[in-house]
């Protein structure tokens, strides 16, 4: 298990090399000088030459990428050129209505699609399997911006029921911050929820052919035991690798959705930076986000290790 | 037995022929017993030929504003209704189709083909694969979209930059799939054969391993085809995609945002369009998945 963990580990460094990498040379991509195209068409030759001496941009592109790295390691990520503050400070900021309704549609999309996926499956091949999974089908076909628009005209502007635009922080009361981000997590969780529920269904269809459910089911335990302590906590591996995987759907579903809704999250952050030329903070949030996700990835597969023996053995 | 005759020659062209034919035959009836295949094909069809006919028969220009008609609901006249500049919506969302769908295909080709030869040589050589497959791991910590958007926001927006963000944040996918395939077929007796025979690696790469690497690429594609169409709206909505006036079904929807409380059908059209095309090709890919491999099992997508 040990060389496990280290070999994971060590097999991390080239990625967040390159990632590291890649975020660093999106300002290089620019076409022309991007101190220019940062500062607008309005500025003068002299505060663009500032601005590269600045960015450091007359380095040779090996320095450059030095600097930035050492910055980058040492959680320095620049100052947003607009805003005047440190990009790791409004990212810090932004973060909590993002976190908020990504826990909250995860949350939403296990409640309801787990339950439907263990009956479809107990069901399978009937009406209800069927509807189900058509459901599904279609769930997984609206883009969880769309769907926000969608319940938005229904729920916010026909019936009037939820706001449609606004936020408040969990300080204010836990019905005031939940209230603004219903609409936001129903439509973000439910490609998720039609994922998982496909998913809970394949998972469960193949361990209940398993020759252990006939025994369980011969030594005449209830139906209950047999389904949910011997079924689904087989089915569960995948079903939780799936979850994992999804974590980055989710923050990315978060981001649209969030500027559906005017919630104040990393969407904003970075959709506002766009179209103030705000590349420092476009970088640091894709960044602080890929190497976010690559940890939890790295988390989960040391969780499988643990959990399942066979995993760890197997690759070795 | 030996062929010594042209009647025996004739024969077993003959043979061939029905063989062949049966094998077609064969095909077709695998095809029209596939139910998902054939709704998803349908769709498809019909939204091919909505996003070509659909500016023929309309009697407006999608650019043509008209301000004393803006925001009018469906009528004979405007069967979609008009937008906030007084557009024709059904004409709008017919030539954003083509825009729409037009950059899912770019995509899925451009994927396709540039997937299929990194993972084709990254399966045959190892030194090349762990370069290639961190490459691939690192680029797939970006979620897609905020690699989209971080390219738009470098590149601009434009209809060709989307197409090159997006292809960009899926090769790794198509890679991948290809690679693992490709992995399997390297290893079998026959390739083994080839390699002692002093067959090229060039030949045993192209005409030997990618034929079997084929079919899970191509399902493949297919979902990448859709993922582009959500991408390339997101992108639009969020006004990082294709800029106005051009329509696509993305910015449609971003200009509808703006009027949501008086003009439900500026969402509801494109938004049902999306829906659609996306809907379509997911049953294409899931009932050409269970067409190219019998084995799979049906209730399975992942």
């Amino acid at each position: 298990m040990k060389a496990y963990i280290i070999k994971r580990l060590l097999s991390m460094i080239p990625v967040l090399l390159i990632v590291a990498m890649f975020v660093f040379f999106l300002i290089h991509m620019i076409p022309g000088d991007p101190a220019a195209v940062m500062l607008g068409p309005e500025a003068t030759p002299e505060e663009v030459a500032a601005l590269r001496d600045n960015m450091g941009l007359n380095l040779p592109i090996y320095e450059q990428f030095f600097n930035w790295f050492t910055d980058v390691a040492r959680g320095n990520l620049g100052d947003s050129l607009y805003m005047n503050v440190p990009v790791m400070d409004a990212f810090v900021s932004h973060l909590g209505p993002t976190l908020s309704l990504a826990l909250l549609a995860q949350g939403f999309s296990i409640l309801i699609a787990i339950p439907i996926g263990v009956l479809a499956a107990r069901k399978r091949g009937t009406g209800v399997d069927r509807t189900f999974m058509i459901i599904a089908m279609l769930g997984m076909s609206i883009p969880s911006f769309l769907l926000a628009l969608l319940l938005m005209l229904v729920f916010g502007v026909r019936l009037n029921w939820l706001p449609v635009a606004g936020y408040s922080s969990l300080a204010e009361g836990v019905w005031q911050h939940v209230k603004f981000l219903i609409l936001p997590a129903i439509s973000l969780g439910a490609i998720q929820a039609a994922v998982i529920a496909r998913m809970t269904r394949s998972s469960m269809i193949d361990i209940l052919s398993m020759n252990f459910i006939k025994t369980a089911k011969a030594k005449g335990l209830k139906q209950k035991v047999v389904i949910y302590k011997h079924a689904f906590r087989n089915a569960l591996i995948p079903i939780l690798t799936i979850l994992g995987e999804t974590f980055g759907a989710l923050i990315t579903g978060a981001v649209v959705t969030e500027t559906v809704f005017n919630l104040p999250g990393l969407g904003q952050l970075v959709i506002n930076a766009i179209t103030r030329r705000d590349y420092a903070v476009i970088q640091g949030t894709i960044l602080m986000i890929a190497v976010t996700y690559l940890f939890l990835n790295l988390i989960i597969d040391l969780l499988y290790g643990l959990v399942d023996p066979r995993v760890r053995l197997s690759r070795k | 037995m030996v062929i010594t005759n042209d009647a025996q020659v004739n024969e077993l062209s003959l043979l061939e022929k029905n063989v062949k034919k049966e094998r077609r035959k064969l095909l077709v009836k695998r095809f029209v017993s596939n139910k998902t295949l054939v709704t998803g094909t349908a769709m498809l069809v019909f939204l091919t030929l909505f996003s070509f006919a659909g500016p023929l028969i309309s009697q407006f220009s999608p650019l043509d504003i008209d301000p004393a008609n803006r925001l009018q609901g469906p009528t004979a006249e405007h069967w979609f209704g008009t937008d906030n500049f007084g557009r024709d919506l059904f004409s709008r969302v017919a030539s954003g189709a083509q825009v729409s769908m037009g950059v899912g295909l770019s995509v899925a080709v451009l994927t396709a083909i540039i997937g299929m030869v990194i993972g084709l040589y990254a399966a045959y050589y190892s030194i090349l694969d762990h370069v290639l497959m961190r490459f691939s791991d690192a680029l797939m910590a970006f979620p897609d979209i905020l690699l989209a958007i971080a390219i738009m926001a470098v590149l601009g927006p434009q209809p060709v930059n989307v197409v090159i963000a997006v292809t960009l944040a899926k090769i790794p996918v198509v890679a991948r799939i290809v690679r693992s395939s490709a992995l399997v077929i390297k290893e079998q007796t026959y390739i083994e054969a080839m390699r002692a025979q002093g067959a090229s690696s060039w030949r045993i790469i192209w005409r030997h391993i990618l034929p079997n690497t084929v079919s899970p690429l191509i399902v493949q594609v297919t979902y990448v085809f859709a993922i582009a169409i959500i991408l390339e709206a997101a992108l639009s909505f969020l006004g990082a995609g294709v800029p106005a006036p051009d329509p696509s079904w993305g910015n449609i929807l971003f200009d509808g945002k703006i009027v949501i409380y008086n003009a439900w059908w500026m969402t509801v059209f494109p938004g049902a369009f999306i829906v659609l095309a996306v809907l379509a090709l997911n049953l294409f890919g899931d009932g050409l998945r269970d067409l190219l491999d019998p084995h799979s099992n049906k209730a399975i997508k992942e």
